[in-house]
């Protein structure tokens, strides 16, 4: 039973350690954060092992009294999948860019830099874990702060005007989620999801309060949407992750943004309901939304040049994958909405250090027309690069193909008009992905002028292991699909129980 | 001066219009051909934005202005729409208020239903909270905090008369001081100790206490205290008293969660030391709140401490 305390330490430990790493020297603390870090990912497989053993979902209280009147953590094999990914990710993209983070941030700021790193690792897992929509929102302040300091951390004049434009946009977000926390407060009396749920499904027979209710599930939907940057909201996103630190662009892009995702998942689900919450409109306004990031946000990448921009932007396209399925408004489509969510985080935090480590050996270019020749010069971060877009577009083996095949499978059986709309923002967005993708993986492979074709062998051995597990971990995304899937299924399986 | 602070002093003077050509420039977006401006009113600088054509500013300002009254408008309809503030027939008047209230005492040993609240049943969030402090200290620390100065130089540059901000020797202001920072400053305390016993805590206690020590820094100059507020003070208060917050807490959550009987007993309702650990949580908590305080007022004066 000693395991079922793994969910307080995933989040107290890395918090504990926090305000360690601020006292501590930089190297002390990058190997204090890492230790920690790679704990909590074995704490999490551990977790995930027994979850799904057992088959069972529990929940947490947090002191002497548990819902609906202390706080309370909630674990399903779904929760525990995300956590386990989350934190293997974290751990991946910091080693990823290891020698990088060190050339680019200043001395002075290192250690702060670790302390923010542990800071967002807690703020993660409690983003995951939490039962408790209060708990939710201090655990996204958290995120959103560190997502700034993640961006000005790097000494470069750009990244700064980057994080206030970051900053204003989010703080925006943050505070349409609270006002519509207020009035779901307001109007339910409890902030635990099960227990708000109750008081949903109460309202909504009723028929009272229906103004309040569909402007609160408008404004934590819109918040949400803000903070992870789906389509028209999207503007802060490409400046930010491309000016940042490649080690805070992959946490930025697969982590921070995802958190956020999988908490409005769990409060579409556990807290307000599905079907209350599609009957109040937002879902739709999401999936508009979403359908447009699809296709704008790939004829942004490839109308750009620079290769981490174009990465970037098809962050927006992505975020509107993950959207797209969880508004088509099924269970299952939420399911493919998670596995879409690990694919993404997989692939693109692997993209950053790799795309970083090409033009670090094509003299620090960063337009994907001057990376010839630089798959051979760097192997290892050419194929984490080709792997990376080959799963993003879509090519079969790796996790983005069983991605768009699930959310496909569940625009299907849910039929109708979005079964049409899905299929088609598919279709465009695939073939544009290819266009920009594919473009910049043959110039990867084609002879320079200018370089030799020798391999630069200066790349850091921790970087270069993290390359190869980050690869393995979309081949395993997209091989073991099915296993995967089985969990998330599951897992999301328990939420609609209830406890 | 370093360079960040010269751009944070560039944006004061000529507002945003100057940090967002600078920014497109650095972005090396396309210079746009611009017809020489009639010069503009200052007010319009307000509403810049990033269209460059004039249909194009006009249609986003319209845009704008329609949204946020679309906004609004939502907004006082919901406020209006919304149940009576403390109706007894409303959903929010449910067994939790009524819970908070009839077992709070018996449950924590405190009789401020409010700590019993925010440091016990609700207390991870307050844990949580704690930590959004922390971070954001930290992170204008990462913001401003570039080139760390030791103590003397900085003291030998205000002895060369660099110390224009700092104040001089201002009779009135030094008696008053003397008589009301000690004053606030115990009084900071007291509503610290007491937060179990009457209203209060380790927030509003901590906020007093951080503004005594910014009205001693501010009568009392750089110089005085930085004898004992300094980056060394920061960091040994406000990570010994959040790491042993966090020790505390997680004591407490793995003690609930496993039914397990904590060593911090609740005393006699109404006493200093009832509440179980409620009363150390609040010198923790007291500890951080008044040292982000001083440490926000002092990084944005100096950029240092």
């Amino acid at each position: 039973m000693l395991w079922r305390n793994i969910p307080i330490v995933l989040i107290v430990l890395p918090l504990f350690i926090s305000s360690l790493t601020a006292v501590l020297k930089p190297a002390a603390a990058r190997t204090l954060m890492l230790g920690v870090n790679a704990l909590c990912v074995i704490l999490s497989a551990l977790l995930l092992y027994k979850t799904v053993s057992l088959g069972t979902a529990f929940a947490v209280k947090m002191g002497e009294v548990g819902a609906p009147f202390g706080n309370e953590l909630y674990i399903s094999s779904a929760e525990a999948l995300t956590c386990l990914a989350f934190d293997l990710i974290e751990l991946l993209s910091l080693t990823a860019a290891f020698r990088r983070a060190d050339e680019e941030i200043h001395t002075n700021r290192r250690g702060l830099f670790f302390t923010v790193c542990s800071l967002l690792l807690a703020a993660l897992n409690a983003l995951t874990l939490t039962n408790d929509l209060f708990t939710g929102y201090v655990f996204i302040e958290i995120t959103t702060i560190a997502a700034g300091a993640l961006i000005f951390v790097r000494s470069r004049e750009g990244a700064l005007f980057a994080s206030m434009r970051y900053m204003i946009m989010n703080l925006l977000g943050s505070g349409l989620f609270l006002l519509g926390l207020a009035v779901l407060y307001a109007l339910t009396g409890q902030l635990l999801f099960p227990q708000m749920q109750e008081a949903v499904t109460l309202l909504e027979a009723t028929g009272e309060y229906g103004v309040p209710l569909t402007a609160s599930l408008l404004l934590l939907t819109l918040g949400l949407a803000i903070k992870s940057a789906l389509y028209p909201f999207h503007t802060w996103l490409p400046n930010a992750y491309s000016l940042a630190t490649p080690a805070a662009s992959s946490l930025l892009s697969s982590l921070v943004s995802k958190a956020y995702i999988f908490l409005y998942i769990k409060l579409v689900l556990r807290g307000i309901g599905l079907k209350a919450y599609m009957s109040s409109g937002a879902g739709d306004v999401v999936f508009v939304y979403a359908a447009f990031a699809i296709v704008l946000g790939s004829v942004d990448a490839i109308r750009e040049h620079n290769i981490r921009r174009m990465i970037s932007y098809s962050s927006v396209a992505q975020i509107g994958y993950i959207f797209l399925a969880a508004a088509i408004g099924t269970v299952n489509g939420i399911c493919a909405c998670v596995f879409q969510m690990l694919a993404h985080s997989a692939a693109k935090a692997m993209l950053f250090p790799a795309a970083d480590r090409l033009s670090e050996v094509s003299g620090g270019n960063e337009n994907f027309r001057d990376l010839r020749g630089s798959g051979y010069r760097a192997p290892l971060a050419g194929a984490a690069f080709t792997v990376g877009a080959f799963s993003i577009t879509g090519i079969p083996l790796l996790g983005g193909f069983s991605a768009k095949l699930f959310i496909t499978e569940a625009a299907v059986y849910a039929g109708g008009l979005k079964l049409y709309a899905v299929l088609a923002a598919l279709a465009a967005s695939t073939v544009l992905n290819v266009v920009y993708f594919l473009r910049t993986v043959v110039t990867v492979y084609r002879k320079s002028a200018v370089f030799s074709d020798k391999a630069d062998k200066t790349a850091h051995p921790l970087s270069a292991a993290a390359l190869c597990v980050f690869i393995l971990l979309n081949l395993m995304l997209g091989a073991g699909a099915g296993g995967i899937m089985n969990i998330i299924r599951n897992g999301i399986g328990f939420w609609t129980l209830g406890v | 001066m370093n360079s960040i602070t010269e751009k944070l002093k560039s944006f004061i003077d000529n507002g945003i219009d100057a940090l967002d050509d600078e920014m497109l420039s650095e972005l090396g977006a396309p210079e746009t051909k611009q017809a020489p401006l009639k010069p503009e009113k200052p007010q319009r600088q307000a509403f810049h934005i990033a269209a460059k054509s004039r249909l194009g500013r006009c249609l986003h300002l319209c845009s704008g202005v329609l949204l946020c009254a679309a906004l609004i408008s939502l907004m006082l309809l919901t406020v209006s729409r919304l149940p009576a503030f403390g109706h007894p027939d409303t959903l929010s008047h449910n067994e939790v208020s009524e819970f908070y209230v009839e077992n709070g005492v018996k449950d924590t040993g405190a009789v401020n239903i409010v700590t019993s609240i925010i440091l016990n049943y609700r207390g991870f969030d307050t844990l949580g909270e704690s930590h959004v402090l922390f971070i954001a200290v930290c992170a204008v620390m990462i913001l401003l905090r570039n080139s760390p100065t030791d103590r003397s130089t900085l003291l030998s540059a205000y002895a060369n008369g660099d110390d224009k901000d700092e104040p001089h020797d201002d009779l009135i202001l030094f008696a008053g001081g003397r008589i009301a920072v000690p004053l606030i400053l115990m009084f900071g305390l007291y509503i610290i100790l007491n937060g179990n016993i009457s209203p209060g805590g380790g927030f509003s206690g901590g906020a007093v206490i951080g503004a005594g020590l910014i009205l001693y820094l501010s009568i009392y100059g750089y110089p005085a205290s930085s004898r004992f507020m300094n980056i060394t003070t920061f960091r040994a208060v406000s990570a010994s008293a959040l790491m042993s917050y966090c020790a505390f807490k997680t004591y407490h959550f793995i003690c609930g969660y496993n039914g397990l009987e904590s060593v911090f007993t609740r005393g006699v309702p109404g006493s200093i030391f009832s509440g179980g650990m409620l009363l150390y949580l609040n010198i923790f908590v007291g500890a951080v709140v008044a040292m982000t305080m001083y440490a926000l007022f002092t990084l944005f004066r100096k950029g240092d401490f």
